[in-house]
């Protein structure tokens, strides 16, 4: 298939690569050291945004998304070097830097890096592979279609002329960009879907530095924050005396981290804008200072803004007050006993209700989960005059520059920024207020610093999953057949609610209803959001109506299933029944399910999110009273899957994830004040209540990529409930799952 | 403030810091190795784990007063060439995923394989519980671990 290709040559646009400072570089050579090529070209030529040629045929792909995990540093560059066809142990992966002109949108979240790389970088190898044919053909005088490119070499059989991808490229950098380029079919793909090993492992596995925090610059100063103790309080006054007169200190300051009206876009939440900073020579100094602050708070007033974020301009209203976790849940309880918003009402679920024969009806809570990614939050700033420097480990730079520059006072075009590995993200670090932060302090120290978050800063700042509640109630005739479906779901302060996903489409009277609670509690994106609590509430219900008709748990899901394909109930389903069928299939298969097997504890649950389809079956037993999963079968439809055991790597750890917070995520509140700051409060899944075995199956199809990071996440909450009914004969309705307070350490 | 004369992955680096400041923070601001990492600072998630002689030990609660002569070894320098059994192991099951945890994970598995060349599933466990990985590498971590205790150069 041709395709119209958008690469520019910038080589000659802009003269040069022009990359941003790197002050990571120490790493490159440890992936060197594994390629076939032993030396480094003395010469490059850049084909374009994504890639340069050596003249020894070394070739370096720039990854344009920033990586927190999910091996996209080795799978993206992947997609180009499969298209240039060129030997994979003579690729190096350089991250690229923030430049949207060269990169797009370069966003880590949503599931969404390969599916919206899945061209662009594969076009990026094709143009630079017909460029190099071009220039061979000119060279030899031969007809361009008679030479072949195939792991970095052309060839002429004709003439038997032979010239290795450096030879050409001084020549391919300088010809006109092909208009149209040529992509290969899955079927003839000779890298992606074949696995891969991650190129930063040997890096990650000798510590070498990689992730923000290890960013070191000469002169630079360490920098901490103090925010309020308690969401409702802002900064009323400091006295840093104390502080500063500790060894090592050389300031105290206050930042700002928005211009008064400045419009916010939807990832400049944060709850607490105005804080106190520490500047100081190193971490320690500054954390023993930190001490030492003495900061009066305030509460804050109500107010409503309007934000700019993906779906249009919203306008959102934050209550002043300092709130707990007991009166969100009798808030909760409240709005779930009222009529909510109708969202989706299909056939007459009213009339179904009251002539059923029995009503099955059941509510399910979750609370709060703060991300608590390994790496605490931090950033790197250099802010010198009107330039600034930036390296900060965040999952969408493009939307926190413009914050930067209107709170700095400085032109955008004026920012740069690295986009170190980080330690983590799972949505948190898509909130970037800590990179503003750390320009204002730069700026207003004077000097290069990195802002530091310490665990307790990090778990106690916000952006959190917030906690939601949701009722399902299910109709039944006298043949105990089911007839109607509701729900009704709200949360603090969104609704979860998906109101067009299964089982809509597949039941024909069904009704949506949704409620929201303000808080001053900021919240966020947190793996799959939304669907991580409704997966679990719906594939928990599903179960208790299975057994209620005396259905086996995955056959009845495939009946729905099958009435949804054959004869769908209303126009806005967004799934596709088959593949969601089949990942149940595929599942049903590879775990070999029986019905009524009274031989082991299993739950079975699936969900659709992010455009793919997850199943798991997940067996469970009881021993000295606690649940230890012993194994847990996942069957995934994410279309291709191009590097298949980077992608099992990470459905194993979204079940692992999954598993863990069922069991013990919580954050709980009281005046305002989250009731845990380390891990010797946060109860994290630790090595010996990880499943015991996990064995990951994908559906082979040609589908281009959907999404994989968070898909398999959501439906381990349903498959962990619905193993634990069979284990101990209770249902779980309320998460945690497990309140013992003992933590492990 | 003092000065300390530590031994650091064989070399002996000299230090002017406050005693009561712990060696992870000596390693990475002042000795410049970032391999150890930064997690909670109260020894509850394992990933600022280094080698005290032989011993698996959490720097974040080690005051560099309390070191003395003692070797100190941290991921820069559990091998010349990242060729440690444990290192080879974790890069022919391709553990990490973030890989922030990773350096403390394999100091505190390589610690574990020292005192006991062949531990059971259990023993795998109960060694790596302080080590918190959150992007849920554990199956890995084990199977990376039973690979290294089954290689010959333990």
């Amino acid at each position: 298939m041709g395709r119209r290709a958008f690469i520019k040559n910038t080589s000659l646009a802009s003269g040069g690569l022009v990359l941003g400072f790197s002050i990571l570089n120490s790493c490159k050579p440890e992936q060197a050291k594994e390629m076939a090529v032993r030396e480094m070209p003395k010469e490059w030529f850049e084909m374009n945004s994504y890639l340069k040629i050596g003249d020894n045929g070394v070739v370096t792909i720039y990854t344009p998304n920033p990586e927190f995990g999910q091996n996209i540093r080795t799978s993206m560059p992947m997609l180009v070097a499969e298209e240039l066809d060129v030997d994979w142990k003579n690729v190096l992966v350089e991250q690229a830097p923030y430049h949207a002109d060269k990169y797009g949108f370069q966003f880590t979240g949503g599931s969404r890096g390969i599916s919206a790389r899945w061209e662009p970088l594969r076009m990026a190898g094709a143009t630079a592979r017909q460029m190099l044919i071009a220039a061979a053909a000119e060279t030899w005088q031969v007809p361009k279609e008679e030479v072949t490119a195939e792991a970095g070499v052309l060839q002429h059989a004709a003439t038997k002329k032979s010239a290795g991808y450096g030879e050409m490229a001084s020549v391919a950098a300088t010809l006109t960009v092909p208009e149209e380029v040529q992509l290969k079919e899955v079927k003839d793909f000779k890298l992606v879907s074949r696995s891969q090993k991650n190129v930063d492992a040997k890096s990650i596995v000798t510590g070498r530095p990689l992730f923000g925090m290890d960013i070191q610059e000469e002169g630079m100063l360490i920098a901490m924050i103090e925010h309020p103790p308690a969401f409702g309080l802002t900064l009323k006054s400091v006295d840093g005396e104390a502080a500063k007169a500790m060894p090592g200190i050389k300031d105290v300051v206050t930042i700002k981290s928005f211009k008064d009206g400045y419009e916010k876009g939807g990832f400049d939440t944060n709850a607490f804008p105005e804080l106190v900073a520490i500047v100081g020579n190193s971490t320690w100094e500054v954390m023993q200072a930190k001490k030492k602050l003495k900061v009066e708070w305030q509460p804050i007033t109500a107010y409503s803004e309007t934000i700019a974020g993906f779906g249009g301009k919203e306008t959102i209203n934050i209550p002043a007050g300092l709130e707990s976790t007991t009166t969100h849940k009798s808030q909760m309880e409240a709005l779930a006993a009222k009529p909510g918003k109708v969202v989706r009402k299909d056939g007459n679920p009213e009339v179904a209700f009251k002539n059923a024969t029995t009503i099955l009806e059941r509510s399910y809570s979750a609370p709060f989960l703060a991300h608590n990614n390994m790496e605490p939050l931090n950033a790197f700033a250099h802010v010198a005059g009107d330039k600034v420097k930036i390296a900060a480990p965040i999952q969408i730079p493009s939307l926190i520059i413009p914050t930067i520059a209107s709170s700095l006072g400085i032109p955008k075009e004026n920012i740069e920024m690295d986009l170190p590995r980080m330690g983590g993200g799972f949505g948190r670090k898509a909130y970037a207020h800590f990179v503003v932060e750390a320009a204002l302090i730069s700026q207003k120290v004077n000097a290069p610093i990195k802002l530091v978050y310490s665990r307790e800063d990090d778990m106690t700042n916000g952006i959190y999953r917030p906690t939601y509640h949701a009722t399902y109630r299910a109709a039944f005739d006298e043949n105990n057949n089911l007839t109607a479906l509701h729900v009704k779901a709200g949360g603090v302060p969104e609704s979860p609610l998906f109101a067009n996903r299964f089982p809509a489409g597949a039941i024909d009277n069904y009704m949506a209803e949704e409620w929201t609670i303000d808080s001053n509690i900021s919240i966020g994106a947190f793996r799959a959001p939304r669907s991580n609590f409704m997966a679990g509430a719906e594939q928990a219900f599903l179960d208790e109506v299975a057994e209620t008709m005396g259905k086996d748990a995955i056959q009845f899901r495939l009946d729905l299933l099958k009435r949804a394909k054959e004869n769908p109930v209303g126009e806005r389903n967004d799934y596709d029944a088959d593949r969601y069928a089949g990942v149940l299939e595929l599942v049903r298969e590879k775990s070999a399910w029986k019905e009524n097997d009274a031989t082991k504890h299993r739950g079975v649950s699936a969900y659709f999110c992010h455009n793919s389809y997850a199943a798991h079956v997940l067996d469970l037993k009881m021993e000295n009273g606690k649940p230890v999963v012993e194994k847990v079968v996942c069957a995934i439809d994410c279309g291709v899957v191009v590097n298949p055991d980077a992608a099992t790597n990470m459905a194993e750890g979204a079940i692992t994830d999954g598993v863990g917070n069922a069991f013990y995520g919580e954050l709980t509140f009281q005046d305002g004040v989250p009731q845990k700051n380390n891990f010797h409060q946060y109860q994290m899944i630790r090595m010996n209540d990880a499943p015991k075995e996990i064995d990951v199956h994908f559906v082979q199809n040609e589908i281009d990529p959907t999404g994989m990071g968070e898909p398999p996440f959501p439906p381990v909450f349903g498959a962990v409930a619905n193993a634990l009914y069979k284990a101990t004969g209770q249902r779980h309705y309320s998460q945690p799952f497990i309140t013992k307070k003992e933590v492990v350490g | 403030m003092a000065i300390f004369n530590l031994n650091i992955n064989g070399e002996t680096k000299e230090v002017d810091v406050d005693p009561a400041t712990p060696m992870l923070w000596v390693l990475r601001d002042h000795v410049k190795l970032v391999g150890t990492k930064y997690g909670c600072g109260i020894a509850q998630c394992g990933a600022c784990t280094v080698h005290l002689g032989d011993n698996a030990v959490r720097s974040c609660q080690l005051p560099v007063s309390a070191v003395g002569e003692q070797k100190i070894t941290t991921i820069e320098g559990l091998s010349e060439n990242g060729d440690h059994p444990i290192q080879k192991a974790w890069l022919e099951i391709d553990v990490p995923q973030c890989g922030y945890c990773q350096a403390g994970q394999i100091m505190s598995a390589s610690a574990l394989l020292k005192r006991n060349p062949n531990p059971s599933d259990e023993e795998i466990e109960s060694a790596m519980n302080g080590n918190i990985c959150r992007c849920g590498t554990y199956t890995r971590i084990k199977k990376a671990i039973k690979t290294a205790a089954s290689s010959e150069n333990v």
